[in-house]
C-alpha cells in the first residue's frame, strides 16, 4: 500500500448534517468520519438517498446555509474548513477542490461557451489575461481528450454530446490544478462505453495531475475498477470502510453483503430474478435510533436497536454488532457466489 | 442566422396581412349590418350614407373592398373620418404615435431597470425582511390603479406642492415634442413614466425573483459556486443571464400592447394625446375609420414587438441560434 504512506489531504471527523423541515431539524448525515490521502481515489458507495452527495456538498459549503446545519470537524491540508469564512471557502473551491457533478447535461450554464466557462474559473483564481486563460482552456480540453480542442473551446454546451460535455466539465474542474477532485456520480448519466472512457480519463488524470479523487457512486463495478479505498454509506452513516481489496474480498457489514449479492453473476446459470435487498432505504425522518439498516437486515437482533459499535479489523471498520465468528458464518450464507473479487 | 432573421421577418409580414384581413372582415363584412351607415355615424343623412357606399365601393365584391381600404390606409393615406368631418385617419394616428411611444419607452426603461433591481435584491436577500419588504412594495405597486396613482401624482405635483421646491419644476400637463423641446419633453414625461412603470416594476420584480430562485436550484448554479466565483458574479453572469429569457418574453408582449394603446389611462390622466386616447375617443363617437386605423396600428405593434423579441432571443440564448 503505497498510498498509505502519503499524508492526509482531507480529514473528516464526526460530520453531521441536519435539514430544517416543517417538523423541526432532521438529521440526514450522522457522525460520518473518513479521510482522503494525497493522490488516492476514495470512493463513497451507497443507494440513492443514502447521503453521499449531501456529505460532499456540505463539505464544500454548497448547501443552503439557511436550512442546513453542519457539525463536525473537517480539515483540508490542516485548515479547518467548516469554520472558514465564505471568502476563504471560495478561494478553496475551484482552486484546491474541483467538483465534477453528476449530470453533464445541466452542469454548465447553457448561454456561455465551454471555453468561456473554463476561463472564468481560471480567472477567478489566478491573475491571468483573457487570452492566456483561453489558451489554457484549449490545453485542458486537449488533455481530457476532446477532439479538436481549438474548435471545441468556442462551442456551447448544447452543441456537445453527453460524453464530450462530461469531459469539458472535468477539464473545468481540473483547470486550477486542484489537490482534490470531488466527482459526484460522474458516469451515472452516461452510456456504458462513455462511462468506461470517462473512468479511464479520471485514472489517467490522477497520474498526470496527482489529484486525489473522491468518487461518489452507486456502481460497485466502478468502485472495484478505480478506487483505492471505499466507504459504504447507508442512511446517513458510513457503515463500512476499508481498502477496495478488503471490502470486496472480506466485506464486514450485512449491507455490503447485500450490495455484493445484488451484482448479477457473469457466469453460471442465468438467474430467474435478480437478487436484491428487500425493503426501501429510510428517508432522513425515519432513520431508526440504532442501526439504520436493521429493518432490512436478515441478521437483525435485539442489540441492533441501540447504536452499533464500530468494529475494527486490520484497518477495515464496520458499524455492526456481529462478532467476527458470526460474521464468517453469515457471510458465507449471504454471499451465495462466494468471494466476488 | 441571417436566414433565421429573414424567416422571422417574412412570418411577421404574413401575420400582419392576416390581421388586416381579419380586422377588415370584422368591420365591413359583419352580416346584418350596413358598413356605410356605421361609417357615417349616428343621425347621418341618407345622402351621406349613399356617398360613403359609393366611395368605399360597398357595392363591389369583398376582395376589391379590401384592396381599396388598404390602399386608402397605407398608400394614399386619405381615409377620412365622417364623424369628425374631414379628419384624416392616418396623419392623426401618426401624430399620436410618438406621444405614446415616448411615454411607453421611457416607462419601459424604468420598469426593466427597476424590475431587475427589485428581483435581484429580493432573490439575494431571500426570506429576510428586505425581501419581504420589497415584495410587499411590489404588491402595492401592482395593486394601485394607474389612474388613481396618476391623479394623486397630479394632485401633489400640480396643486398641493407645486409651489414648493419638490415639484416646482413640473410643467403643466400635456406633451412637448422631443425634437423641438427636448427638456420640456423630458420634464413633462417624468411623472407619467414613473406612474406607468410602478405597476410593471412590481410585476417584473416578482416574476424575476421567482425565476432567479428557481434557477438557483439548477445544477449549473452549483457548478458556478463550486468554481469559487463570488456571489455577485454567480447572480449576474449565471442566474440573471439565464432568467432573462422569460423576462424578455414578457417584456415584448407588454411593450407591444402598451404602445398599441393600452396606456390609455395614463394618457388620459396626464393629458397626453396618444394612441390610447385616440382609440378611446373614436370608440365613443363610433368613428369606424378611426377605429380601423388604430386597431391596425395596435395589432401591428404587438406583432412587431414580438418579432423583435424573437430576434433578441437569438442574442441572449445560443440554443435558438441554430434555426
Amino acid at each position: 500500500m503505497q498510498a498509505a504512506e502519503k499524508p492526509w489531504l482531507l480529514d473528516v471527523q464526526g460530520l453531521s448534517v441536519s435539514f430544517a423541515t416543517d417538523r423541526g431539524m432532521v438529521r440526514a448525515i450522522n457522525d460520518v468520519s473518513f479521510g482522503v490521502r494525497e493522490g488516492e481515489i476514495f470512493s463513497i458507495v451507497g443507494e440513492s438517498g443514502s447521503g453521499k452527495s449531501v456529505t460532499l456538498l456540505s463539505l464544500l459549503g454548497l448547501h443552503d446555509a439557511k436550512t442546513t446545519r453542519v457539525d463536525g470537524a473537517v480539515s483540508f491540508r490542516g485548515q479547518r474548513m467548516l469554520e472558514m469564512s465564505a471568502r476563504e471557502m471560495r478561494r478553496l473551491r475551484g482552486k484546491e477542490i474541483g467538483l465534477i457533478s453528476q449530470d453533464p447535461m445541466t452542469a454548465m450554464t447553457p448561454v456561455y461557451t465551454i471555453g468561456w466557462q473554463i476561463a472564468e474559473q481560471i480567472q477567478a483564481h489566478e491573475p491571468i489575461s483573457r487570452r492566456a486563460a483561453r489558451l489554457r482552456a484549449i490545453e485542458l480540453l486537449a488533455q481530457v481528450g476532446l477532439p479538436d480542442p481549438a474548435g471545441a473551446v468556442d462551442r456551447y454546451p448544447h452543441e456537445l454530446s453527453g460524453g464530450m460535455r462530461q469531459r469539458a466539465v472535468i477539464a473545468m474542474a481540473l483547470s486550477c490544478n486542484p489537490a482534490l477532485l470531488v466527482a459526484d456520480e460522474p458516469t451515472t448519466a452516461l452510456d456504458v462505453t462513455v462511462q468506461a472512457q470517462v473512468l479511464d480519463l479520471l485514472l489517467r488524470l490522477r497520474k498526470d495531475f496527482g489529484s486525489a479523487i473522491i468518487l461518489i457512486t452507486h456502481d460497485m463495478g466502478v468502485v472495484s475498477e478505480v478506487a483505492d479505498r471505499v466507504a459504504v454509506m447507508y442512511a446517513g452513516r458510513i457503515v463500512e470502510q476499508g481498502t477496495t481489496k478488503q471490502i470486496f474480498s472480506r466485506p464486514m457489514h450485512p449491507y455490503t453483503w447485500g450490495l455484493m449479492d445484488s451484482i448479477p453473476p457473469l457466469s453460471g446459470p442465468r438467474l430467474s430474478r435478480l437478487r436484491f435487498i428487500p425493503g426501501m432505504p429510510p428517508t432522513p425522518e425515519t432513520i431508526p435510533e440504532g442501526c439504520g439498516f436493521a429493518p432490512r437486515c436478515a441478521f437483525v437482533r435485539e442489540e441492533c436497536a441501540v447504536r452499533p459499535p464500530l468494529q475494527r479489523f486490520d484497518g477495515q471498520t464496520a458499524l455492526c454488532v456481529l462478532s467476527e465468528a458470526e460474521r464468517q458464518e453469515f457471510r458465507r450464507s449471504a454471499l451465495q457466489f462466494g468471494e466476488v473479487a | 442566422m441571417a436566414i433565421a432573421l429573414l424567416q422571422r421577418f417574412a412570418q411577421m409580414i404574413f401575420v400582419m396581412f392576416g390581421i388586416s384581413v381579419l380586422v377588415f372582415l370584422i368591420f365591413f363584412a359583419t352580416p346584418g349590418a350596413d358598413p356605410a351607415a356605421r361609417i357615417a355615424g349616428r343621425n347621418a343623412s341618407q345622402e351621406t350614407v349613399e356617398a360613403i357606399r359609393k366611395e368605399f365601393g360597398f357595392d363591389r365584391p369583398l376582395p376589391v373592398q379590401y384592396v381599396n381600404m388598404m390602399k386608402r390606409l397605407f398608400v394614399t393615406q386619405d381615409l377620412t373620418s365622417f364623424v369628425n368631418r374631414g379628419m384624416k385617419v392616418v396623419p392623426e394616428v401618426a401624430a399620436a404615435a410618438p406621444v405614446t411611444l415616448s411615454l411607453v419607452a421611457g416607462a419601459a426603461v424604468l420598469w426593466v431597470l427597476g424590475g431587475i433591481l427589485v428581483g435581484v435584491t429580493a432573490a439575494l436577500t431571500r426570506d429576510t425582511f428586505v425581501d419581504r419588504g420589497l415584495m410587499a412594495l411590489a404588491l402595492i405597486g401592482v395593486s394601485m390603479p394607474v389612474y388613481w396613482l396618476g391623479e394623486v401624482m397630479n394632485l401633489l405635483s400640480q396643486h398641493r406642492f407645486h409651489d414648493t421646491w419638490l415639484f416646482s419644476w413640473v410643467p403643466a400637463l400635456g406633451y412637448k415634442p422631443l425634437l423641438t423641446d427636448p427638456v420640456g419633453w423630458f420634464l413633462t414625461l417624468i411623472i407619467p413614466w414613473f406612474t406607468l412603470a410602478a405597476l410593471y416594476v412590481g410585476v417584473y420584480g416578482r416574476v424575476l425573483r421567482a425565476n432567479l430562485l428557481e434557477s438557483y436550484q439548477e445544477d449549473f448554479i452549483r457548478t458556478a459556486r463550486a468554481k469559487g466565483l463570488s456571489p455577485s458574479r454567480v447572480m449576474v453572469r449565471h442566474a440573471l443571464r439565464t432568467s432573462l429569457i422569460p423576462f424578455v418574453t414578457m417584456f415584448g408582449l407588454d411593450f407591444g400592447v402598451l404602445v398599441g394603446g393600452a396606456a390609455l389611462l395614463t394618457e388620459v390622466v396626464f393629458g397626453l394625446n396618444g394612441v390610447g386616447r385616440l382609440t378611446y375617443q373614436a370608440l365613443l363617437n363610433l368613428d369606424l375609420p378611426m377605429i380601423l386605423g388604430t386597431v391596425m396600428y395596435a395589432s401591428f405593434f404587438v406583432v412587431l414587438a414580438n418579432a423583435l423579441v424573437d430576434v433578441l432571443y437569438v442574442f441572449i440564448d445560443p440554443r435558438v441560434r441554430k434555426g
